[in-house]
């Protein structure tokens, strides 16, 4: 029997949420096609309610995922990459599906994507070194300022490149300790709910990232306006859409980043830090250092 | 001055006035508004007036900026930043050196102004004020002709024109935070001060005068709220900085928003003061002291909530009421004088209301003996005890000298109540424990924690907000970001 008489197995799509793989609590799913419009999936069309349970999940997350050493950070992100590397041929096709390209320019996709995974591995330990230190202040103090994650961050990845656009921008909010409820790409969502496939066998604590399908317009905006929201990346945001969701961020002052242009190679080019300190608060404490002498500590 | 110090009945110590002299500052009777290097009136030829808040005497009449006069500040700013930012580094560094080393020399002149119109006292404008504001001019200029190697990549260059916004309670330290860096990065500013203290910024016009600083890169606006929102919303502003209540902060984000304006927040605060058991209770009290009552707790970063182990609450209590009976409160000039004015009879208001409300919802006010004077706006420091996280006093910002004291058991305990609050300012933390201390300032949500000190500043350490404490930092390395195109 040649494996063409074969009825292949179809993988339901399901959200991300809190580790676990619900569907939509609407019941709803959307149709997702193929870049010549052929069937792919019905993908969950995710609610507001969605939004506001991804939020809890990751508000709950957050504790754990700061608290932890940023080496143990570190080695997850390089898990993750571990496990793309060994399915690499999954997304390879569903990249190549989801954004109409041949076989080899989405291997560069995926491939590009893994080593985004890497790079951000190795900056976990090393950007509060980068980013903060001792202040020479004048007066007899210890004075020290250190980069700490902003809390929980709606990130609406990229329209247009469904898996290195996903993991260009979800993983610097991650590397520093924040948690993220993510809005996958609205048209071509299926290779960021492939994704929390393994984030969930990386060691990743659930909830750390949560990854929603549906409408951007429709998920974005509780997220905004969300109180237990402190931030939002608007990559995937159009300009109209871009500015009605920082309007909504406004009420609870959660930190914005704008839609930045995207580099000529479509997010191939290595990033700076930028990703990563734009959902760093910085901590500034200061310490009395007293003085030794014959009257003792002086503070 | 009409008021001489009151001194506490009962105190130890009887005082005699030791006033500072006003003679050392010559306030004209109008001002205008500094545009491209000179004095002019509003283009409608409105002002107002800005009164002393310890004696409601008038102290000048300056311009009410309009639109229009926003506009012609902006372009002034627009004009002068080609050249400005074309300078070399070092060229700017001269000049911020020149700026720092002209209000070493006239401190004394600028802290005996700042007192008149703002109501603190003299002995906050001259020995903290006045040299945090030069140590800020000295710091920045040194980094002019470094940005290179500030971490922001080679060659990092100016926004453009930066329009700024600055609160009462620090004119001219506001000041010095907001055009010290804005300029050493090579924008050009246009700085609108509070409606009720615009003298000092006046005045840093004459210095920028004096060191010969180019016409336009410094351009100062008078005028009240609506004056700052078109300054905020003006098309060709590509940076705005704004200090003062989160709901203003607010809304100015929502103005900025779709726009490519780069933002920073200088907001409220509800800071937490923790002291724990073993902490010692003659320096925490100082630092209690400190924390809400410098600058008559008018002070973003205020330590306005006071936790306290439960088991020393009633020995700090009476520690710090003893210690509260010693304040001085009265004439701002007089050089004894430990609390001054509140600035405005708005926010006297404000005050009144909120502890009012305090005393209304069930806490215990207390305040030590304290004889107000008859005129100008003043209150008396205020202890609310009996206070649970669900009190008004525990929640909003009063920026004026009441604390809230609650207590805790756990350090767990602590940190939950600290950080239960929609801002992220500022907290402090008191406690002979090493591990304590930094255990205890990881788990907060602050951007400034002082351990066993409070109320500290300094040019060199980032300073600002977590939370809807504002976003961005202003002082050190940091402080460039908010100023540069990266």
């Amino acid at each position: 029997m040649s494996d063409q008489n074969r009825l292949s197995v179809f993988k339901t799509y399901k959200l991300y949420v809190g580790g676990k793989f619900p569907r939509s609590e609407s019941g709803r799913v959307y149709e997702v096609t193929d870049a010549k419009g052929k069937w792919l999936a019905n993908a969950p069309l995710s609610s507001r309610k969605d939004a506001r349970d991804a939020v809890v999940a990751a508000r709950k997350a957050f504790g754990g995922w700061s608290g932890a050493t940023a080496y143990n950070r570190g080695q997850i992100l390089y898990r993750i990459a571990e496990m793309l590397e060994g399915r690499r041929d999954q997304y390879v096709a569903e990249v190549a599906d989801a954004e109409g390209l041949s076989k080899s320019k989405a291997g560069l996709q995926v491939d590009a994507a893994i080593d985004r995974w890497v790079w951000y591995a190795g900056w976990t330990d090393k950007i509060a070194q980068v980013v903060g230190g001792g202040n020479p202040v004048a007066g007899p103090f210890f004075n020290l300022s250190s980069p700490e994650p902003t809390g929980v961050v709606a990130v609406l990845a990229p329209q247009e490149s469904s898996f290195l656009g996903l993991v260009s921008v979800v993983a610097p909010v991650i590397a520093t300790g924040n948690t993220a409820v993510v809005v996958a790409s609205e048209k071509a969502p299926l290779p960021a709910l492939s994704l929390s496939e393994v984030l969930a066998t990386s060691d990743l604590p659930g909830g750390v990232v949560n990854i929603l399908s549906g409408r951007t317009a429709e998920i974005a905006a509780p997220l905004a306006s969300h109180q237990d929201v402190n931030a939002i990346d608007l990559a995937g945001a159009d300009e109209t859409l871009a500015k009605e969701l920082e309007i909504a961020a406004a009420d609870n002052l959660k930190r914005v980043l704008r839609p930045q242009p995207v580099d000529g190679g479509g997010w191939s080019t290595t990033p700076g830090t930028d990703r990563m300190t734009a959902f760093l608060e910085t901590k500034t404490v200061w310490h009395p250092t007293g003085a030794l002498g014959a009257s003792g500590s002086s503070y | 001055m009409a008021s001489a110090p009151a001194s506490a009945p009962g105190s130890a110590f009887e005082y005699a006035p030791a006033p500072e002299s006003r003679a050392v500052v010559d306030i004209a009777a109008s001002y205008g508004l500094f545009i491209d290097g000179e004095f002019t009136e509003a283009a409608d030829g409105k002002v107002f007036k800005t009164v002393s808040p310890s004696t409601e005497e008038v102290l000048s009449e300056v311009a009410e900026a309009g639109e229009a006069d926003v506009d012609r500040a902006v372009a002034a700013a627009r004009k002068a930043f080609e050249k400005w930012s074309a300078l070399p580094g070092s060229e700017r560094a001269k000049y911020l050196f020149r700026i720092a080393r002209v209000i070493q020399e006239r401190s004394r002149e600028l802290a005996v102004l700042e007192t008149l119109d703002n109501g603190k006292p003299i002995r906050e404008t001259r020995d903290a004020d006045l040299p945090l504001v030069a140590a800020h001019f000295f710091y920045y200029a040194g980094w002019a002709d470094k940005l290179d190697h500030a971490g922001y990549g080679a060659n990092p260059k100016p926004l453009g024109v930066a329009g700024q916004v600055i609160p009462w309670n620090f004119p001219l330290l506001m000041l010095a935070w907001k055009i010290a860096p804005a300029l050493a990065t090579g924008n050009t500013v246009v700085l609108k001060p509070a409606e009720t203290t615009p003298l000092s910024a006046l005045f840093f016009a004459d210095i920028c005068r004096q060191a010969g600083l180019p016409r336009g890169v410094v351009n100062i606006i008078t005028g009240d709220g609506r004056a700052g929102a078109a300054l905020v919303a003006h098309p060709d502003v590509n940076k705005v900085a704004f200090t003062g209540s989160t709901a203003v902060g607010k809304q100015i984000a929502r103005t900025v928003a779709g726009t490519r304006k780069k933002l920073t927040l200088e907001l409220g605060g509800k800071g937490a003061n923790i002291v724990f058991d073993d902490a010692p209770i003659d320096q925490a009290v100082e630092g209690i002291v400190s924390g809400i009552f410098f600058n008559q707790g008018q002070v973003c970063c205020a330590g306005s909530r006071l936790l306290v182990q439960e088991s020393i609450h009633d020995e700090l209590l009476d520690s710090l009421k003893r210690r509260l009976s010693t304040l001085r409160l009265g004439d701002p000039l007089d050089k004894n004088t430990d609390i001054g004015a509140i600035n405005s009879a708005e926010q006297l208001a404000r005050i009144t209301a909120l502890a009012d409300r305090g005393e209304a919802e069930g806490a215990e006010r207390w305040s030590p003996a304290c004889e107000l004077p008859s005129s100008g706006y003043w209150f008396a420091p205020t202890l609310f005890t009996n206070v649970t996280q669900a009190h008004t006093v525990a929640r909003d910002e009063i920026f004026g000298p009441v604390l809230s004291v609650l207590t805790f058991r756990t350090p767990d305990e602590a940190v939950a109540k600290a950080n239960n609050t929609p801002y992220g300012l500022s907290a402090g933390i008191w406690t002979e424990k090493g591990s304590r201390i930094l255990a205890v300032a990881n788990k907060l949500r602050a951007g400034v924690i002082w351990s066993n000190t409070f109320n500290k500043f300094d040019p060199t350490s980032p300073f600002g907000g977590y939370k809807e404490s504002g976003f961005g930092r202003e002082g050190g390395r940091h402080g460039l970001e908010a100023y540069l195109d990266v």
